[in-house]
């Protein structure tokens, strides 16, 4: 059909657009991007008070963002394309006859194309009271407010009906509320639609573990009142009753098709305005419905925001007189809520003919992984749960045959069989971002043919990534990928300001004896950057290079004094280690973990005087948690009085040298243990490196210090020592590797110095030892012609810069403690130094404190590689 | 040097509808970090001063965590435009619009400041 089917006599044609949600406001971007704002007139009715806003991240306002952040109307772009927006006045009647619409308010308007898209209604299942005081839906930003107040006024305890996808994102929310917050579900598991049971069995336990009560197989029979009529419980389905203050319903949406029942319109069985795969209603040519409020073509409603899109554009081009069509769109998802990983994606039920499951399941750690396999090997669909990592790449592999076997798709790393799946494999049609279906083939393009460089460019050229985020970690992949294939040389400077690696600048620092990092910015930055103010990545890594070479190239070793205060994370910054709430945790050096009766006794006095929390570390230590930061000068002036000095937990430097109690006590020991930890980590404390490093010396081969997993390891023999290098526990476990037996204390402590000034020269920012190890060329056999044979001649350097430092080690704390103009950054306020952060809240928990914070991580997403401190 | 004296008689205003609210000596903020204010009505600025000596201000609340702690993020320049970045989770936020630089959608409120 053509469009002057729909110019009617007036001179322009106008589109009258019902609903103003997010499938709504992308239906008036595509008008504006085919021109059609240009010719027709546009007039938008809306039922909510506000323009159309991020429903899909509706809960991040749990976590802090307000109604306005959650917007996604550029009123800009709506005055510039003269598009007529009117909110709060709900569409009440259409005449299909005349071509008009009315709304509440009395407002008439004539259309030559009507665009519904009334999106769907909570369905609240007809139990009896289910409209007392207490009762509550989620679906818009007024229902959350309203859930909000009653939450924080009138509620300790809050039940949820339903346990899909949107019952436990409002579950989450309940408990950031701090309500006892209980979840019934009707069906035997927990995410009936996209997971099987072995995913719900895995995803009960992550969620039971977080403190949530689930009750599967009940329904909910009636809403329970008290004497003024609001809620107290409800009744199940099992004769048992649950006490509850509140109840959100959450038990799945319909379509919002009455306006279009009313008006004729053909309607689904099921509900759904009835569309073709132009997206225009089957009873009238005018008449266009798309989002949550349509039955597309394929027999379906669509409850996920993607399909909407693709519906919008689909209108917008048929409207436009172009070739589109909308014929079904994948329903992959991935919770977004609570922490919990949960994907599925394609036929994830396994409902193909012959179709087989690989299944990976460890029910004790919440882990369960499944993949639909096709007859011919093709990747039909899956369930992960517990580990998501693999989403953005299997589901872009979806429906294509895996270059390489399924079951070691599934397998956790480090059983044998796992192998990476790298983005490269992929062929050009996959879809690597669902949310607005871009596929390989266009990512490469942007590169290709639009020569972008960056994530962040090929986000904009293509807004893959700009939805639910979860691709854009492949989406890196694949960009740096196409990069190097199109021979652009791939930067591998250290961020925008410095064209070179972290390892040069070590050697420029060091060569030209540079000690401030403005004069390193100036002469050796970028030429944009010269002059500037550097960024978050350079800053602190330049701060520790300079740190660590402060005696030889003439800097202060003090971290705070004069420019290197500016350039420290801020951990460093504030000489401790920042919490979710604000506030932050003190942790005192125990070297080898060797500790008096009366240093611990210091210790509770501080914490109890404080009233902090406190916790034995998983490094032999104990952690102090909850200090504001006005406190922690307060606390440190005690801790450095009773002989304490910092622990470094914060910065990128020796944490601490575990030690087992060795010879003096065990019957199994060799040597003496402690002690020799005890002077590594007196020797070691204070040295800035590239990541953080890590110790431990065992008193015999049993290992009960774990030295294998550490940077650097020491195990007694009955001759000496053995050193091990580049162990590591982390999410990448990596056993040290022997570097040299049977050493004395000096040949031991000689060898670590030089791997130690080795390594921090040479390794990549936030690289630690074990990563460094498999990077560089020659490996472990390079690095021990180099340490232990001193292939390079730089033996004696090495240790001489580690004698500098041993030298003019100062604590950190006793340093700040001493200088006025330092202790005056520790303030909350600058204007207000002694009010407190009223942000920063506890509350008890097992008779000790904890952060208080109405959040939970609902939303958002850490950004890649934040978790690194 | 003479710089000294001037720099500490100069004090930090924000501006507050039509008054400009005094915040402490400009003295008292680092080229490169950042400092926290309390508002009259219990609002938080996270003020910033930059090498050029330019001043900035903008919402202290990280709006992905949900503490208070702009103020102390890490700062920097990206084609010129001056950012914080946030010390929880990282994203970078302009410090001239307050937008994010990671999140399309998130944008802080400002403020304006001045050195009198
Ligand atoms: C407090 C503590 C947990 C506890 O309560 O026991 C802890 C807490 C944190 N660890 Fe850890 N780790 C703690 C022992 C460990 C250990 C055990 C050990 O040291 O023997 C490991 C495994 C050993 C290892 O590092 O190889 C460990 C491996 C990690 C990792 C993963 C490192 C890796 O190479 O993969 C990170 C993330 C990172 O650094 O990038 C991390 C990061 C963190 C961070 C910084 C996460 C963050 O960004 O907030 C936590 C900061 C706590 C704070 O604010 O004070 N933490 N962390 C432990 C402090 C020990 C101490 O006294 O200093
Ligand atoms: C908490 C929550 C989390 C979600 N998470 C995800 C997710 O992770 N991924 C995903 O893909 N999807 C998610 N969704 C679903 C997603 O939000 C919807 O698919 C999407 O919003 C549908 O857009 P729409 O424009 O069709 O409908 P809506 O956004 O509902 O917009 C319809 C608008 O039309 C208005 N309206 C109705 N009738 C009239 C009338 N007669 N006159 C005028 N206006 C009218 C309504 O008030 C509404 O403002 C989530 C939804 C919720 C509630
Ligand atoms: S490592 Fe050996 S010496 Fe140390 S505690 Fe264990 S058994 Fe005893
Ligand atoms: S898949 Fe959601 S943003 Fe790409």
């Amino acid at each position: 059909m053509s469009t002057t089917a729909f110019v009617g006599d007036r001179p322009r044609p106008t589109i009258v657009l019902v609903g103003h949600g997010m499938v709504g406001q992308r239906f008036l971007e595509a008008l504006a991007e085919r021109g059609l704002t240009a010719t027709h007139r546009v007039v938008v009715l809306g039922e909510e008070p506000r323009p159309a806003y991020d429903r899909v991240q509706l809960t991040s306002y749990f976590s802090g963002r307000t109604p306005e952040d959650l917007s996604v109307t550029d009123m800009e772009f709506i005055a510039a394309h003269g598009i007529e927006l009117h909110m709060g006045d709900p569409v009440e009647t259409i005449d299909r006859g005349a071509r008009k619409v009315t709304a509440r308010s009395g407002l008439t308007v004539g259309y030559d194309v009507l665009v519904l898209a009334t999106g769907s209604y909570p369905f609240v299942p007809p139990v009896p009271r289910r409209d007392a005081e207490g009762c509550f839906v989620y679906r818009t930003i007024e229902d959350l407010l309203a859930i909000e107040e009653y939450a924080k006024s009138r509620a300790t305890t809050g039940a949820v009906v339903g346990g899909g996808l949107l019952g436990l994102e409002a579950a989450g929310a309940l408990k950031g509320l701090g309500l006892d917050t209980h979840i019934v579900e009707f069906a035997p598991r927990l995410m009936p639609v996209q997971v099987d049971e072995g995913g719900g069995a895995a995803l009960l336990r992550t969620i039971e573990d977080m403190g949530l009560s689930v009750h599967t197989g009940v329904g909910t029979q009636e809403i329970v009142t008290g004497e003024d009529g609001s809620v107290t419980g409800m009744k199940l389905s099992d004769g048992s009753e649950l006490a509850t203050d509140m109840v959100v319903f959450s038990a799945g949406v319909r379509p919002r098709d009455q306006l279009a029942r009313d008006a004729g319109l053909a309607v689904g069985e099921r509900g759904g305005i009835t569309v073709d795969e132009q997206c225009r209603t089957v009873s009238d040519p005018h008449v266009f419905a798309i989002g949550e409020c349509a039955l597309a073509a394929d027999g379906r409603v669509y409850g996920l925001v993607a399909p909407g899109y693709e519906q919008a554009e689909t209108a917008a081009a048929t409207i436009a007189a172009d070739e589109a069509s909308f014929t079904g769109a994948d329903l992959s998802t991935k919770l977004k809520l609570l922490g919990v990983d949960v994907a599925s994606f394609g036929d994830a039920h396994g409902t193909t003919e012959d179709c087989l499951d690989v299944v990976y399941s460890d029910a004790r750690s919440g882990l369960y992984k499944k993949l639909v396999i096709g007859r011919d090997g093709t990747l039909l669909g899956g369930i992960l749960v517990g580990d998501a990592e693999a989403y953005g790449t299997l589901r872009a592999f979806t429906g294509s045959v895996p270059p390489i076997a399924p079951e070691s798709l599934v397998l956790p790393a480090g059983s044998g069989g796992s192998a990476q799946l790298g983005p490269s494999a992929l062929p050009d049609e996959a879809i690597i971002c669902s949310c607005h279906n871009v596929s390989k083939g266009t990512i490469r393009a942007a590169v290709t043919d639009h020569s972008c460089t960056t994530v962040p460019e090929v986000k904009k050229c293509t807004k893959a990534g700009t939805g639910c985020g979860s691709c854009v970690k492949v989406l890196g992949q694949l960009v740096t990928a196409e990069l190097e294939a199109s021979g652009v040389e791939v930067d591998k400077g250290l961020c925008g300001c410095f064209a070179q690696t972290r390892e040069e600048l070590y050697e420029i620092v060091l060569a030209l004896r540079i000690n401030t990092y403005q004069d390193l910015l100036d002469r050796h930055g970028r030429d944009g950057a010269r002059g500037g103010d550097g960024c978050e990545i350079c800053k602190p890594t330049i701060a520790s290079i300079i740190a660590s070479l402060a005696p030889t190239i003439g800097a202060s070793g003090y971290v705070l004094d004069g420019e290197q205060a500016a350039l420290q994370d801020s951990n460093d910054h504030f000489l401790a280690n920042l919490q979710k709430n604000g506030s932050y945790s003190v942790v005192p050096r125990i070297p080898g973990g060797e500790i008096t009766p009366e240093g611990l006794i210091v210790i509770g006095e501080i914490a109890r005087d404080f009233g902090l929390y406190t916790k034995i570390t998983g490094a032999q230590r104990i952690d102090m948690l909850g200090a504001r930061v006005e406190q922690l000068p307060l606390i440190w002036a005690r801790l450095v009085d009773a002989g304490f000095e910092s622990g470094h937990a914060y910065g990128k430097a020796l944490r601490t040298v575990k030690s087992c109690v060795g010879q003096t006590w065990c019957r199994y020991g060799v040597q003496d243990s402690v002690r020799m930890a005890i002077e590594l980590e007196l020797r070691y404390r204070g040295l800035r490196s590239p990541h953080k490093l890590k110790s431990a010396v065992s008193g015999c081969a049993r290992e009960c210090a774990e030295a294998q997993s550490k940077d650097f390891g020491v195990i007694a023999t009955s001759n000496g020592w053995n050193l091990y290098v580049g162990g590591n526990g982390g999410a990448t476990p990596r056993h040290g590797d022997l570097l040299a037996q049977d050493l004395s204390d000096a040949e031991l402590i000689r060898l670590i110095d030089r791997f130690l000034m080795f390594y921090m020269r040479t390794a990549d920012r936030l690289e630690r030892t074990s990563t460094w190890l498999e990077r560089i060329p020659g490996g472990l056999d390079h690095v021990r012609e180099v340490v232990v044979e001193d292939s390079l001649g730089i033996g004696e350097e090495l240790e001489s810069l580690m004698a500098d430092h041993v030298t003019n080690y100062r604590d950190e704390w006793a340093a700040t403690l001493d200088d006025p103009e330092k202790l005056a950054r520790f303030v909350s306020f600058v204007n207000a130094p002694d009010t407190p952060d009223p942000v920063v809240g506890f509350v008890s928990e097992r008779d000790q404190i904890k952060p208080d914070l109405p959040l939970l991580s609902i939303g958002t997403r850490p950004l890649e590689g934040s978790a690194q401190r | 040097m003479t710089l000294a004296p001037e720099r500490t008689s100069l004090s930090v205003q924000v501006r507050l509808g039509e008054d400009w609210l005094t915040i402490c000596d400009l003295a008292r903020l680092t080229p490169g970090r950042g400092v926290a204010a309390l508002l009259p009505d219990g609002r938080q600025v996270a003020l910033f001063l930059d090498r050029a000596g330019r001043l900035y201000g903008i919402d202290n609340r990280d709006p992905f965590g949900g503490a208070a702690v702009l103020s102390r993020g890490l700062t920097g320049t990206q084609e010129g435009r001056p950012f914080v970045s946030s010390p929880l989770l990282k994203q970078r936020f302009d410090l001239v619009s307050g937008q994010c630089l990671d999140d399309e959608t998130v944008r802080l409120e400002t403020y304006e400041v001045r050195a009198a």
